[in-house]
């Protein structure tokens, strides 16, 4: 970010640190967005790591190279990273680089309390990989932490509980932020149905962040008060209930894998009309179907929790639920689509990860289809079924969205130009990899291996070996992805304020990299 | 309309994977054995085609444009951008489609939640980490604990041909009857799962949950806890034996005579060796799990017992821990699990196995004076 520091000096009076406090202090959102990016991506490694290990051990049948409560002390905070430490990091880091750019808002709302949200997120991230190393390890229940398997477990449960608020409190800091500057630093004449598509997914994902974030600090304030204060929330003995943890819990839980891909939506709806040079088919529509996946969010938590045992009445209605979200997602494929029809395309780096996201991701809505109907779901439930589909809606729906958005974005935020030739490489070899990683999955799940064990009986040895290879491949392929991008900021071809021809929106108006503070005087939208 | 559809695909897909059925690269569902389990399998095979027609249908498009609209191929770009019409199209057809899955599906699951009028009624409780099965009207009960060894999964021995889903005593139920299975849990969340049979119930802890299976052909049929239970949760299979009903009772009349003799008298007394050759067989299925056949443990998550205080202790507290478990641990109470005997031997056993040597025997009248 060099070059961004070196052009601020004939626009910018404040004096701020320089060095490392420049980085600890700022209030600055291009910073903080840099911030952001850069931890979500320290992140991604190290959970990466630990998926590598775990599929490293899986390889073959027998243990060979961790010990059952490693390898479930590994699942449980690949999980956890994967999900607070990468991707939800990233997508508040493009909110933060790009909603004051496209709203044409000179930073964002409550500068200061951007700063704080920001800097929660590397000491609950400590605390994680200090539980490590506390006796009995890590916690090994899973990243759903059911009760009453995480009452049982040693102090690093604890250091979960904790960083879980710390990260809780970070996301309610950062959506009231996202929000407020959404709605009330609109450059003149932007009216809400006139915002950038990204702004409309972070706006209602912003809303779902702080409606569902308490309930999780709920939940696990409850497990604590469980595990030390005498409280009986989820032991039967005592009159409670250790099914209601997974209720409270997929009440955040479902609605969370939401935040995780709306601002993803977001992206490609960037991308897709740019490289299709011509304007997102149905605007309007795109908003409503995103507000009603965000709204049908809330009444299909249980569809988690199938096995669980309830009435005919509860599985009917969290089936039929769960159903109809495909409605609306179904919309948006469409509307993609229709962008792309009869366009003029280009498939830079960018388009390329939007192409696959909309390819790949759909797959993973498929088998959420199917994992729907709960009587396929109840033979499904907690198998590599699940694992597949997951894998398929976060790493290549959510994951690749990151993705494009930095190839898209990156010319932008550093004024150089990535080297097209690689970033085409990454996508091939992502989407190569990903696929033998987890479409085999699948297999396994439908003949019988449950998720989360060790060990496997030898009729699943060769899809297991198959998945660790394409797991290898796709872990290593994203070295390359740090090469590209580190090589594009030391040594990048200049970019120009419009790298993309078919781009539109406020940021293009600025010269690339843009000015330390943008926007002080507000743009007219026509 | 739908039983054509469902006619064709029992008739098509068997057959497609039959072939592959023979090799390990096994790519569908488990061959259904019960009733519930063929209607799932049907369920699954029709909506995953399906599936399949919109991904075809959808992609072909796709991939159309994608070849036809490119500015390398000089396809200008045409600015529309609205169509209410088929925007509300693809709205409902996807809604009808949704709709006419739901139909079938609805009617799985109300067969599936019916458990009333069983022949017979089993309680299954998951524990960490073995399975218990109690017959409620035969009052025959046993628990079912994996038989693969430790050699074998460090691969210090060959694997066995059921490796990992193996175990010493299996499930035994009639063919053709209707048996209603009653789950739950002695200490965390476990999952009773046969996939052949269609049945995954979660076991919980204070509660009981209810399934049903019926098998229709004889044969041994294997699954695993699906829900993760903790560190030995991917070894608690799960086995179940479907006989003729001849057999069935052959088997049951079996159980009986052996629970009434192993009914040992009160007042006998042991010898030390009698009780540590006895509690060391005990030890290894139910303890060593967790503290290790060498008694060591695993430092910071199981205690070891080699020189532990309360092994090396008043006999008194010895016993309590091992009857009546830790609260907030992992160890659970086994007054329960394990009879008089087995409690005796496996405590006189650590009290002089490995670096301790207290020298004491347990007798049965000092486990019985705890249980009241």
């Amino acid at each position: 970010m060099d070059a961004a520091h070196a052009t601020h000096a004939h626009g910018d009076h404040a004096h701020h640190p320089s060095g490392i406090m420049r980085w600890v202090m700022t209030t600055n959102h291009k910073d903080i967005g840099t911030l952001y990016l850069v931890f979500s991506c320290v992140m991604f490694f190290l959970g990466g790591t630990m998926a590598m290990t775990i599929r490293a051990e899986l390889f073959q049948p027998g243990l060979q190279f961790l010990r059952p409560e490693f390898f479930n002390q590994l699942t449980t905070l690949h999980g956890l990273i994967m999900i607070f430490g990468a991707i939800m990091p990233a997508f508040v880091g493009f909110a933060n680089w790009q909603v004051p750019l496209m709203i044409g808002a000179p930073d964002m709302a409550f500068a200061r309390m951007n700063n704080w949200s920001f800097w929660l997120l590397p000491p609950a991230a400590l605390l994680l990989i200090i539980s490590f190393f506390v006796p009995g390890g890590a916690a090994a229940a899973g990243w759903t932490l059911y009760a009453p398997l995480s009452v049982q477990l040693g102090p690093g449960m604890d250091l979960t509980i904790f960083a879980i608020h710390l990260l809780g409190a970070s996301s309610i800091m950062g959506s009231i932020n996202i929000i407020t500057t959404i709605l009330n630093m609109r450059a003149p004449g932007m009216t809400l149905m006139k915002m950038p598509l990204f702004v409309w997914t972070w706006l209602i994902t912003a809303y779902l962040l702080i409606a569902i974030m308490p309930v999780l600090a709920g939940a696990v304030t409850m497990l604590l008060t469980d595990r030390h204060f005498g409280t009986h929330f989820f032991n039967a003995a005592g009159g409670g209930d250790p099914v209601l943890f997974q209720h409270v819990f997929w009440f955040f839980g479902h609605p969370e894998v939401y935040v995780m891909i709306l601002p993803g939506f977001g992206i490609i709806s960037q991308i897709i009309p740019t490289f299709a040079r011509k304007p997102i088919f149905g605007y309007s529509s795109m908003v409503y179907a995103t507000a009603s996946i965000a709204i049908l969010s809330f009444i299909v938590w249980a569809h988690h929790m199938f096995t669980v045992g309830m009435p005919a009445a509860g599985q009917l209605f969290f089936m039929y639920a769960t159903m109809l979200i495909a409605v609306p997602t179904g919309v948006k494929v469409f509307n993609w689509l229709a962008t792309m029809w009869r366009g003029s395309l280009t498939f830079e780096t960018p388009m390329l990860f939007a192409v696959g996201f909309i390819f790949v991701f759909t797959m993973g809505g498929f088998t959420g289809l199917i994992l729907a109907i709960t009587p396929v779901d109840i033979q499904l439930q907690d198998t590599y079924y699940v694992v597949a589909h997951f894998h398929y809606v976060m790493v290549a729906g959510s994951l690749f969205s990151i993705f494009g958005g930095i190839y898209y974005w990156l010319p932008k935020w550093t004024g150089k130009m990535y080297d097209e030739t690689l970033g085409k490489w990454h996508f091939w070899l992502s989407m190569i990899f990903f696929n033998i990683a987890f479409f085999v999955q699948h297999f396994l799940g439908l003949a019988g291996m449950p998720r989360r064990i060790p060990d496997y009986a030898p009729q699943f040895a060769e899809f297991n070996m198959i998945s660790s290879i394409g797991a290898f491949g796709f872990g290593l392929s994203q070295l390359l992805f740090l090469y590209i991008v580190i090589k594009c900021i030391r040594s990048g071809e200049k970019a120009g304020a419009k790298p993309w021809e078919g781009a539109y929106g406020l940021e293009w108006t600025l010269p690339s990299p843009p000015p330390y503070h943008t926007f002080e005087t507000p743009p007219q939208v026509k | 309309m739908i039983n054509i559809i469902k006619r064709g695909i029992a008739l098509f897909l068997p057959s497609l994977y039959a072939g592959l059925a023979q090799s390990a690269y096994e790519l569908n569902l488990q061959q259904p054995e019960t009733p519930i389990a063929h209607q799932i399998f049907e369920l699954h095979t029709l909506i995953l085609l399906v599936c399949l027609f919109i991904f075809c249908a959808v992609f072909g498009v796709m991939f159309y444009s994608i070849f036809k609209h490119r500015k390398s191929v000089g396809h200008q770009a045409r600015q529309f951008h609205d169509n209410t019409t088929i925007e509300i199209i693809w709205t409902i057809i996807p809604f009808f489609i949704l709709v006419g899955m739901a139909y079938p599906a609805t009617k799985t699951i109300l067969a599936m939640k019916n458990t009333a009028n069983p022949d017979m009624t089993i309680k299954v409780t998951g524990y960490q980490w073995k399975w218990g099965y109690d017959y409620l009207q035969e009052g025959v009960s046993y628990y079912s604990t994996i038989t693969t060894t430790q050699d074998q999964i460090y691969g210090r021995a060959p694997k066995d041909e059921h490796y990992l889903l193996e175990v010493d005593k299996p499930l035994v139920v009639p063919v053709g009857k209707r048996v209603r299975v009653l789950i739950t849990a002695d200490d965390v969340i476990h999952s009773w799962w046969v996939p052949a049979f269609g049945v995954k119930q979660d076991a919980i802890p204070g509660f009981i949950r209810d399934s049903w299976f019926e098998v229709e052909k004889p044969g041994i049929y294997r699954g695993q806890c699906a829900e993760l239970c903790g560190k030995d949760h991917g070894f608690m299979p799960i086995v179940v034996e479907a006989k003729e009903q001849k057999d069935y009772e052959i088997w049951l009349a079996e159980q009986k005579q052996k629970q009434a003799v192993t009914k040992v008298d009160v007042n006998k007394t042991f010898t030390l060796g009698e009780l540590k050759v006895q509690g060391e067989k005990v030890f290894n299925t139910n303890c060593a799990v967790c503290h290790q056949t060498n008694g060591k443990g695993i430092p910071g998550t199981f205690p070891a017992l080699d020189g532990s205080k309360i092994v090396n202790g008043p006999i008194a507290d010895h016993l309590n821990i091992v009857m009546n478990g830790k609260a907030g641990t992992a160890m659970v109470a086994f007054s329960k699990q394990l009879s008089d005997v087995e409690l005796a031997s496996v405590i006189t056993y650590e009290r002089n196995a490995w670096g301790n040597k207290a020298g004491d025997a347990i007798q049965l009248s000092e486990v019985k004076a705890l249980r009241k």
